[in-house]
């Protein structure tokens, strides 16, 4: 079993001459042949099955971001596209860009508040449900309704839910907090002067996505075998201890996945804050400085810079997780 | 082996089938009168005049298979970033809108658009434009778009029930006089001057330089005769700067309709903003003019009109050029601008149009537009006197102009990228 597997992966190995028998005159000896033969037949159809989205994926995906980064080096600007190159222009100018730093300490902040909010809010809505409470279907259908919703149509309501009007203008949150006597509760939210006004946006974010948290954390929960509990629990645990040192380390993956989702979905976030507060800098993300500069300026060289770093930061995120995936597979 | 060889040909059927619509015919032969006009008028008012303009165009041309194709969203935001993919794909449709102005410098220097100085000769509308507007539709000697309407932009709007209220007679005739006022409407509880997004800002910014620079100097601004870094300039900045205090910026309203609300319910007293206005009040408010809201010129702008306009283009590539300038002949002529505009609330650009359908501000309005003393500028927030990458850019520089309130930054900003994106 074990030698089958590996030719199997030797096989999927790239293709090349190395890969090969060494080169010999004389025609390779009939058994040989066939073992290639085989090799083919086990990945062969296979790889025809799946090649049309390779292709697709070849040149929508991987052509296009090879584009993109090609364009992030020449000096193209409106309409009639350039293809010179400049060498690192682009970047250098982006790291004298005023809005683009700021873009970037607000997409640090609004990830960082973003993701521990999410995480928190639906593990302990999770812990809650673990046990098994009444209506609880309905109860996770209500929590994951809000990611079937866009978040277009999320950000108008909410735009309304995080007005600051003050005075006979006072409406959404801020009402609410002034009916239940809550006054100090009020806030500018997103428009407030203080640096972290983009943790606001956190609050729609993690609206949407808190009850996605709280279904896979309650997925990898219920995972854990009910025997294991049982026999730490014969051994004298507590429930505390039970949590701590059974449940745990069985959910540390789900956590793991639902972490860089969460990374790489709020460093593309774009919808939100686009229909929030349209070009209110304190909520300016490098996404929304992408799509300005290119498509209302014409910067197509700044907008591919951009689309590049953010390339980047993702692959950052998802580049470690996918080699830790692929070393924890072979193991 | 013969189930697995099955399946196969079982996943390529489906898939062929999926894959058919792809073998029908398309947008060949069959579709050779498809005639495509593409806008952003979708709205109420601004979507019935536009159809209007088809229906009489296709009462003229019935073999033409008009296509309405206009996209919604962001006020033409949205209609831009998928025309400029258009564009650049070499795929024009037939005529696009555009703002009148250098907003339509990147199509004309990248041959997007067809010169259509001809056709203005064919027309005589040399004379029929006044000539302000046919300076700032001339890009690189030549006209390459037709204009539909005219809106004006340097208009305060307030409610006379509420200046009477706080013992104000008239609304201020300069922003010195509004820096007056506004102290005590705000100790009133009143806020003086209502904002709405971005764009209403630099509406704002633009309305303060018209009316402290006065038109000469700030038509200089848009083509380098006047320095960003004069006295005059920074001063006209302070002043910005001293309005703001007055505004409700830090809780300033979503859109321009919910910042016009503000006067209506009397929380705020004025608001500097477009005649766009006047159809939200007198149409979709149903209030009374003159009763209910009034407008003024823009403090210290008094015989200037500061002016955008809507205009249809000839693209380069365009399948039907001959149908398209029948259709620019429609946008051109007083028949077409008659139909569009009283429903859009604009004026008609010609100044030989019947002046009846308009009433009301529109009236004013028009016969502003047609008084040979009134001075025509044109806007910076609405394309006219700043291309695509200047105006982009001076969006960023005033959102962080906001910020950080440093108005020498801010004027070196803007001069230099005028230097960098003539």
């Amino acid at each position: 079993m074990t030698t089958y597997l590996s030719t199997g992966r030797q096989a999927a190995a790239p293709p090349g001459p190395a890969a090969g028998p060494p080169p010999t005159k004389q025609p390779p000896p009939r058994r040989q042949r066939d073992n290639r033969w085989g090799r083919y037949r086990q990945w062969g159809p296979g790889l025809l099955l799946i090649s049309p989205s390779l292709l697709l994926l070849g040149v929508f995906v991987y052509g296009f971001l090879g584009w993109n980064v090609r364009v992030s080096f020449t000096s193209w600007r409106g309409l009639t596209p350039k293809y010179d190159f400049v060498w690192l222009q682009n970047y250098t100018a982006l790291w004298n860009d005023e809005r683009w730093m700021i873009d970037v300490r607000n997409i640090a902040i609004f990830t960082l508040v973003f993701v521990i909010g999410s995480m928190g809010l639906g593990f302990i809505m999770a812990v809650l449900l673990e046990p098994g409470v009444r209506g609880e279907n309905i109860m996770r259908s209500v929590f994951l309704l809000p990611m079937a919703i866009s978040f277009i149509a999320t950000a108008i309501v909410w735009r309304w839910l995080l007005d600051n009007g003050t005075g006979e203008n006072t409406t959404g949150l801020n009402q609410l907090f002034a009916n239940l006597g809550l006054e100090f509760l009020r806030s500018d939210w997103h428009k407030s002067t203080s640096g972290w006004a983009v943790a606001a946006m956190a609050l729609p974010a993690g609206w949407t996505l808190a009850g996605y948290v709280m279904t896979m954390f309650l997925a990898g929960m219920r995972g854990v075998p009910d025997s294991l509990r049982e026999a730490a629990r014969l051994d004298g645990a507590s429930e505390r201890q039970v949590f701590w040192y059974v449940t745990r380390p069985t959910i540390r993956p789900v956590g793991l996945s639902i972490v860089l989702i969460l990374v790489h979905v709020s460093l593309k976030t774009f919808d939100l804050m686009y229909a929030i507060d349209q070009r209110n800098v304190k909520i300016d993300t490098p996404s929304l400085y992408m799509w300005f500069t290119t498509f209302d300026g014409g910067f197509y060289n700044r907008g591919a810079t951009i689309a590049t770093l953010l390339l980047f930061g993702v692959v950052l995120v998802i580049g470690p997780y996918i080699w830790f995936a692929v070393r924890s597979e072979r193991t | 082996m013969w189930q697995g060889r099955g399946l196969f040909v079982a996943l390529v059927l489906i898939a062929a089938l999926f894959a058919l619509p792809l073998y029908l015919p398309g947008q060949g032969d069959a579709n050779a009168q498809r005639f495509e006009v593409y806008s952003w008028w979708t709205g109420p008012g601004e979507g019935d005049g536009l159809e209007a303009m088809i229906e009489h165009f296709t009462k003229n041309n019935p073999d033409v298979d008009f296509v309405n194709a206009a996209v919604s969203g962001g006020a033409g935001s949205n209609a831009k970033a998928i025309l400029a993919s258009r564009l650049l794909a070499n795929d024009p449709p037939d005529s696009y809108q555009r703002h009148a102005g250098l907003e339509l410098q990147d199509d004309v220097r990248s041959g997007k658009v067809q010169d259509l100085t001809q056709l203005y000769q064919e027309q005589g509308w040399h004379a029929t434009f006044p000539q302000g507007l046919l300076d700032y539709l001339t890009i690189d000697g030549g006209i390459y778009a037709v204009p539909v309407n005219i809106h004006r932009a340097n208009l305060t709007w307030y409610s006379p029930k509420t200046l009477r209220s706080l013992g104000i007679d008239s609304p201020p005739r300069s922003w010195n006089e509004f820096l007056q006022q506004a102290p005590s409407i705000k100790a009133q509880g009143k806020t003086p001057l209502a904002l709405g997004p971005e764009w209403t800002q630099k509406h704002l910014l633009e309305a303060v330089l018209l009316g402290e620079l006065g038109p000469d100097q700030y038509e200089g601004l848009w083509d380098g005769r006047m320095s960003w870094r004069s006295p005059e300039v920074t001063s006209a900045l302070n002043t910005f700067q001293m309005v703001l205090e007055f505004t409700d910026i830090t809780s300033a309203a979503s859109d321009w309709q919910p910042q016009l609300d503000r006067i209506i319910d009397a929380t705020a007293t004025y608001a500097v903003m477009g005649d766009w206005a006047y159809t939200y009040f007198a149409i979709t408010k149903k209030l009374g003019w003159r009763q209910d809201f009034d407008v003024a010129a823009s403090p210290g702008t008094d015989g200037v009109f500061d002016f955008l306009s809507d205009t249809f283009t000839l693209p380069t590539g365009s399948r039907h050029p001959e149908i398209t300038k029948t259709w620019l002949i429609e946008c051109g002529s007083t028949e077409g601008q008659n139909l569009f505009n009283p429903l859009k609330g604009s004026i008609p650009a010609r100044t030989d149009a019947d002046p009846t359908p308009y009433l009301d501000y529109l009236a004013w309005d028009l016969q502003e537009w047609r008084n040979p003393d009134t001075r025509i500028v044109g806007s910076l927030a609405h394309g006219v006197v700043a291309n695509n990458a200047w105006g982009a850019e001076i969006d960023t520089a005033l959102v962080l102009f906001l910020q950080d309130g440093d108005a020498v930054k801010f004027a070196e900003t803007v001069a230099t990228r005028y230097r960098e994106t003539k």
